[in-house]
C-alpha cells in the first residue's frame, strides 16, 4: 500500500530556495569583487597550477571593473543571507530537527559506506533516518561554512571596528583568503550537490519542493525514511 | 464542492500537492526576478550605481555607526619590521608637479564661508607629532602595512578651527579639486586620523601626498587623500570623488 510521507519540513524548503538565489547572488558579487584583487592560486612556490582567475575566465563573463556595484550588492544580500542562514539555525535548534541532521559517533565511518556506494561500489547502504551519513556531515557542515563566511566577511568588511574578530580570523589577509576558499567549497559542494540529485531522481527532487513523497508502507526499512535530499 | 469531499489517492495527494508547491515555486521565482529590477530601476547617474544599492549602502552606515563604531576601537598597529613594500596608486589631483614653497593649507571653520586661515608646513609641525604603523587598506582588496607620522586631526582641529568638532563632516579638497573626499566627524576625530607628512620614516614623497596628507585608518584608502590643499567644516556631507563613481561615501573600516 501505498502512502504519503513527508521528507521535508515546510520551513527547510522556504529556508533552502531563499538561500540559493541569495548564496548565488553572493558569489557573483563576491567575484566582482575578487576581480579587483585576484592574488590566490593553486600552486607551490614559483609553480603555478591554477591562477584565479585565468584572462579567459574575466573576458568570458565580464566580471571586471564592477568593483563598487559588487560591493554594494554583496552588502546589501549578506543581510538577506545572514538572517535567512540564522532563521534556520534557530529553527532547526528549536524544532529538534538538528537530531536527524547532526553527525552522529556512527556517521563518519558509515559516511565511508556511502560514498563508496555512490560511487557505484557494492558496498550495502547503512540503515539512515532522514538524512545518511554522508549528508549529515555534508550538509551540517555546509551550515557552518556559513557562518563562517559571515564570520571571515565581517572581518573584512569591519577590520578596524572587529579587529577582535579579525585578529581571530588570522589577520585581514588570511580572512579574506578563508572567505575566497569558503566560497570555492560552495562551488565544490553544489557540483556535487546537483549530481546527487540528478542521480536520485525526481520524487527526490519533487519533495525537496512540496515537501512529501509517495512510499510503500509494507517496507519498512531503510529505504521508506531513506534517500531524502541525496547529496 | 465534490472534489474537497472526496478522500485523495496518495497519487492524487502528491500531484496536487507537487501541482501548488511548484506553482508557488515559480511565483516566488518571478517576484525574485521582479525584486531584482526594482532593485536596478530609476536613474543612475554616469559612473553610479543604482539608487537602491546606494539607499542600502547608507542603511549599513547608519547601522554601523550606530552599533560598531567606537573612537576606541582602534585600527590593529603593527612593528616596524612588518613595514611591506609601498606601490603608489591614483594620481588624481596631484599628477601636476608640486610648488612646495607655493603650497598652502587653507581651513575654513564649522559655519565660516571663507578661509580663517592659510597655513604652511611649519604650523602643522608645531602640533604633537604622532606616529603610527597600520596596514593601509586599498578598497580594491589589498592592504601594505606602513608607517606614517604627522599630526592628530583631532589636534589640528583644536587648534585652527577650535569648535568645529561639532560639524557633521569635513571636507577635504587637493590645490587644484581635481580629487576631494568628505567625512563623517567621528571618524576625523578618530584617535588614529593623522595629517601626515612623513612615511616609512622619510618626508611624505610626492606620489604620497607631499606635502600632506591624510591617513585614516578607519576608511579604506579612497579617502586617504594626498596633498591636501583645503579642509572645510561643514554640516552637508561633503562631495566625494569615489562616492560619485559608485562606492560607499562611508567607506569605513
Amino acid at each position: 500500500m501505498q502512502v504519503l510521507e513527508e521528507k521535508h519540513k515546510l520551513a527547510t524548503r522556504w529556508f533552502h530556495w531563499i538561500n540559493f538565489p541569495i548564496l548565488f547572488v553572493m558569489i557573483i558579487s563576491g567575484l566582482l569583487i575578487y576581480w579587483a584583487y585576484d592574488p590566490y592560486r593553486i600552486g607551490l612556490g614559483s609553480i603555478t597550477l591554477f591562477h584565479f582567475f585565468p584572462d579567459w575566465f574575466y573576458d568570458a563573463t565580464h566580471v571586471d571593473h564592477k568593483l563598487s556595484y559588487g560591493m554594494a550588492l554583496h552588502f546589501l544580500f549578506a543581510w538577506i543571507f545572514a538572517i535567512n542562514g540564522l532563521a534556520y539555525v534557530i529553527y532547526t535548534v528549536v524544532s529538534g530537527e538538528w537530531r536527524e541532521l547532526v553527525p552522529e559517533r556512527k556517521s563518519f565511518g558509515e559516511a565511508v559506506q556511502v560514498a563508496m556506494h555512490d560511487m557505484g561500489l557494492k558496498v550495502p547502504l547503512p540503515p539512515q533516518g532522514r538524512y545518511n551519513a554522508a549528508q549529515r556531515i555534508t550538509y551540517t557542515g555546509i551550515v557552518l561554512m556559513g557562518g563562517l563566511s559571515l564570520l571571515t566577511g565581517l572581518a573584512i568588511y569591519k577590520p578596524a571596528q572587529l579587529n577582535w574578530l579579525t585578529a581571530l580570523a588570522g589577520g585581514y589577509e588570511w580572512a579574506r583568503w578563508e572567505h575566497f576558499w569558503l566560497t570555492m567549497g560552495y562551488l565544490g559542494f553544489f557540483g556535487i550537490h546537483i549530481a546527487q540529485v540528478i542521480r536520485a531522481g525526481w520524487a527526490n527532487f519533487r519533495s525537496m519542493v512540496c515537501g512529501y513523497d509517495v512510499v510503500e508502507l509494507k517496507a519498512a526499512s531503510a529505504e521508506v525514511h531513506g534517500n531524502a535530499g541525496k547529496l | 464542492m465534490q472534489e474537497n469531499s472526496k478522500v485523495l489517492t496518495p497519487a492524487e495527494e502528491i500531484s496536487r500537492r507537487s501541482r501548488r508547491s511548484f506553482i508557488g515555486l515559480g511565483v516566488g521565482a518571478v517576484a525574485a526576478v521582479g525584486g531584482w529590477e526594482w532593485l536596478h530601476s530609476g536613474e543612475i547617474p554616469e559612473g553610479d550605481i543604482p539608487g537602491k544599492l546606494r539607499a542600502a549602502l547608507n542603511f549599513n552606515e547608519g547601522v554601523v555607526r550606530n552599533t560598531l563604531y567606537g573612537n576606541d576601537h582602534l585600527a590593529k598597529t603593527f612593528p616596524a619590521s612588518a613595514v611591506g613594500k609601498i606601490r603608489a596608486n591614483g594620481d588624481v589631483g596631484i599628477d601636476e608637479a608640486l610648488d612646495a614653497a607655493a603650497w598652502r593649507l587653507e581651513v575654513v571653520p564649522f559655519g565660516a564661508s571663507a578661509p580663517a586661515g592659510k597655513l604652511v608646513m611649519d604650523d602643522l609641525r608645531k602640533l604633537p607629532r604622532h606616529e603610527e604603523i597600520i596596514d593601509f587598506k586599498c578598497v580594491e582588496g589589498w592592504s601594505t602595512v606602513t608607517q606614517f607620522a604627522g599630526a592628530r586631526f583631532s589636534d589640528f582641529t583644536a587648534k585652527f578651527a577650535p569648535g568645529s568638532e561639532k560639524a557633521q563632516c569635513v571636507g577635504m579638497r587637493t590645490p587644484d579639486e581635481e580629487y576631494y573626499v568628505g567625512l563623517d566627524m567621528p571618524s576625523a576625530l578618530h584617535p588614529q586620523t593623522l595629517l601626515a607628512y612623513e612615511m616609512n620614516g622619510e618626508p611624505l614623497n610626492d606620489k604620497h601626498g607631499a606635502p600632506l596628507r591624510l591617513v585614516i585608518p578607519v576608511k579604506y584608502g579612497i579617502k586617504n587623500i594626498k596633498r591636501i590643499g583645503r579642509i572645510e567644516y561643514a554640516d552637508k556631507r561633503g562631495d566625494d570623488y569615489w562616492a560619485e563613481r559608485g562606492y560607499d561615501w562611508y567607506a569605513g573600516l
